[in-house]
């Protein structure tokens, strides 16, 4: 089906009406994904006083929603439409109108013998290089890459990945007793901006991968990061990557934060350097996301959580704190000043964490008990700019074009 | 024949109740498809199986095959179940 045989609705389709209206203006924004809907975040120019919009498709679980930076206008959300499964919404006004994706990401019909593969949450979406306007990847769980050429109207499987010889082995089997919690899924996809056809992703079950040639072929790029869980410690890949982060203005440095620790990997070098082990002992360097400043490549904040024993993910001893470094991982300095300081047990997923490009730039997580949280003095101070959201699953920040 | 919707896929059809043709409930989806485009993906995955939620029956009586005959005087309701919070 083309795209003009689509009209653009003034509703999802999926349950009309359950929109509030969204003013579109210039400016930051930041947009708020959750199990029960999307929000957007307005602040006042000092970032001190901010207004909530929304809902936006209120009772769709959405596990991304992201603005694309080439215009300002085109909003991308990844969706779980209920128990009606997986697809994308569009908007290309700032989010006053919006339309379901004519043909969402979703696996070639498989062949005989083969693995029924059907996609079950779009789980990440990356716009694509500056120089390829209208490109946007998917990661979807099970892990899966898609690719759309016209602003996510239309998707189809990269078949490099999806198909790729080692798929099985790079991959976890989702009917299998070890499938990650709320299936296992291809995320973080990172675009080197010096060239198009450089990529990066990771999995929840394979670690880190790199493509030279646009997806047509990958190789694992995990050495040095820990699989603890695994029978070799070190092996080429199995590793669990919660977040990996590419240097928007130094694109030979990558951050990811790991199941097993913060590390950071210096191109053209092929192995990971533990950064978190210059964490408080007491803290320890578990956690979900990590964010990068926009200039300065020394700069990065992690949210830590307690991943002993049986793995709360929560903060550890109660007390949330957002760990910076600005030297590129030899030393942290804790930031807590604003946040509970006791009996607050926050959990930050992977994706729920942001950075502005102001300065000084702000930073943003949200949890799963529906805070978001802001400061915008590089993590000095925080302020909860949102207390009653749904469980947050996406954050990211938005520069809207006039 | 008459088809019914259940209430989170009326913003595909805007309606109840509609019409569809088809000789099997394969065909009968594709041309519910033909006509609120997008409605077939929301039934019936890539590998053409039925959503877990979603439930068919042909004059009452749950079906799970898209293979599943169907005549011109049959009635078709698809349902949604619920779970979680």
């Amino acid at each position: 089906m083309s795209s003009a045989e689509r009209p653009v609705l003034d509703a999802h389709p999926l349950d009309p009406g359950r929109h509030a209206e969204v003013f579109p203006r210039p400016g930051l924004g930041v947009l708020v994904g959750t199990r029960k809907g999307a929000w957007i975040l307005r602040p006042d120019p000092a970032r001190q006083r901010w207004t909530t919009e929304g809902p936006l498709f209120l009772g769709c679980v959405i596990h991304h929603f992201v603005l694309d930076p080439r215009n300002g206008r085109t909003l991308l959300i990844g969706a779980r439409a209920g128990h009606l499964g997986p697809t994308v919404f569009r908007s290309e006004d700032g989010g006053r109108s919006w339309a379901e994706a004519a043909r969402p990401p979703a696996f070639r019909k498989a062949g005989p013998g083969e693995r029924l593969r059907s996609v079950e949450q779009v789980f990440w979406l990356t716009p694509g290089h500056a120089q390829e306007p209208g490109v946007w990847y998917a990661g979807t769980a099970p892990e899966g890459l898609f690719r759309s050429e016209d602003a996510g109207v239309s998707w189809e499987p990269v078949a490099g990945w999806n198909d790729h010889p080692s798929y099985e082995l790079w991959t976890e089997d989702p009917d299998g007793a070890q499938t990650t919690p709320d299936g296992s899924p291809l995320h973080s996809i990172q675009i080197d901006p010096r060239d198009p056809a450089h990529l990066y992703l990771a999995t929840s079950g394979g670690g880190v991968f790199e493509s030279r040639d646009q997806g047509r072929d990958w190789r694992p790029l995990n050495q040095g990061v820990e699989a603890n869980f695994l029978p070799d410690p070190y092996p080429e890949i199995g590793q669990d990557t919660h977040c990996l982060q590419l240097h928007p203005a130094a694109p030979d440095v990558l951050y990811q934060q790991s199941h097993c620790g913060i590390y950071r990997l210096d191109r053209p070098n092929e192995r990971w350097v533990r950064i978190g082990d210059n964490m408080p002992r007491d803290v320890g360097d578990i956690g979900f996301p990590i964010g990068l400043h926009p200039r300065d490549p020394a700069t990065a904040w992690v949210f830590p959580m307690d991943g002993t024993d049986v793995w709360p993910r929560t903060s550890p001893g109660g007390r949330p704190a957002v760990y910076r470094t600005r030297d590129g991982g030899k030393s942290w300095q804790r930031q807590d000043r604003g946040l509970p300081q006791e009996q607050a047990w926050l959990t930050v997923k992977r994706q729920c964490m942001a950075v502005d490009a102001l300065d000084p730039v702000g930073v943003y997580f949200g949890t799963t008990n529906g805070g978001v949280w802001a400061s915008p003095d590089e993590g000095n101070c925080w302020q909860c700019i949102a207390p009653h959201l749904p469980h947050v699953f996406s954050l990211e920040v938005a520069e809207f074009a006039a | 024949m008459k088809v019914d919707i259940p209430q989170p896929l009326r913003g595909y059809t805007k309606q109840a109740q509609v019409d569809a043709v088809g000789s099997s409930v394969d065909g009968l989806l594709r041309d519910l498809d033909r006509q609120f485009p997008g409605l077939r993906f929301r039934i019936v995955d890539e590998q053409d199986r039925l959503r877990p939620h979603i439930r068919i029956f042909v004059n009452r009586v749950r079906v799970k095959s898209l293979a599943t005959q169907l005549g011109e005087n049959d009635a078709l309701q698809i349902l949604q179940a619920l779970s979680g919070g």
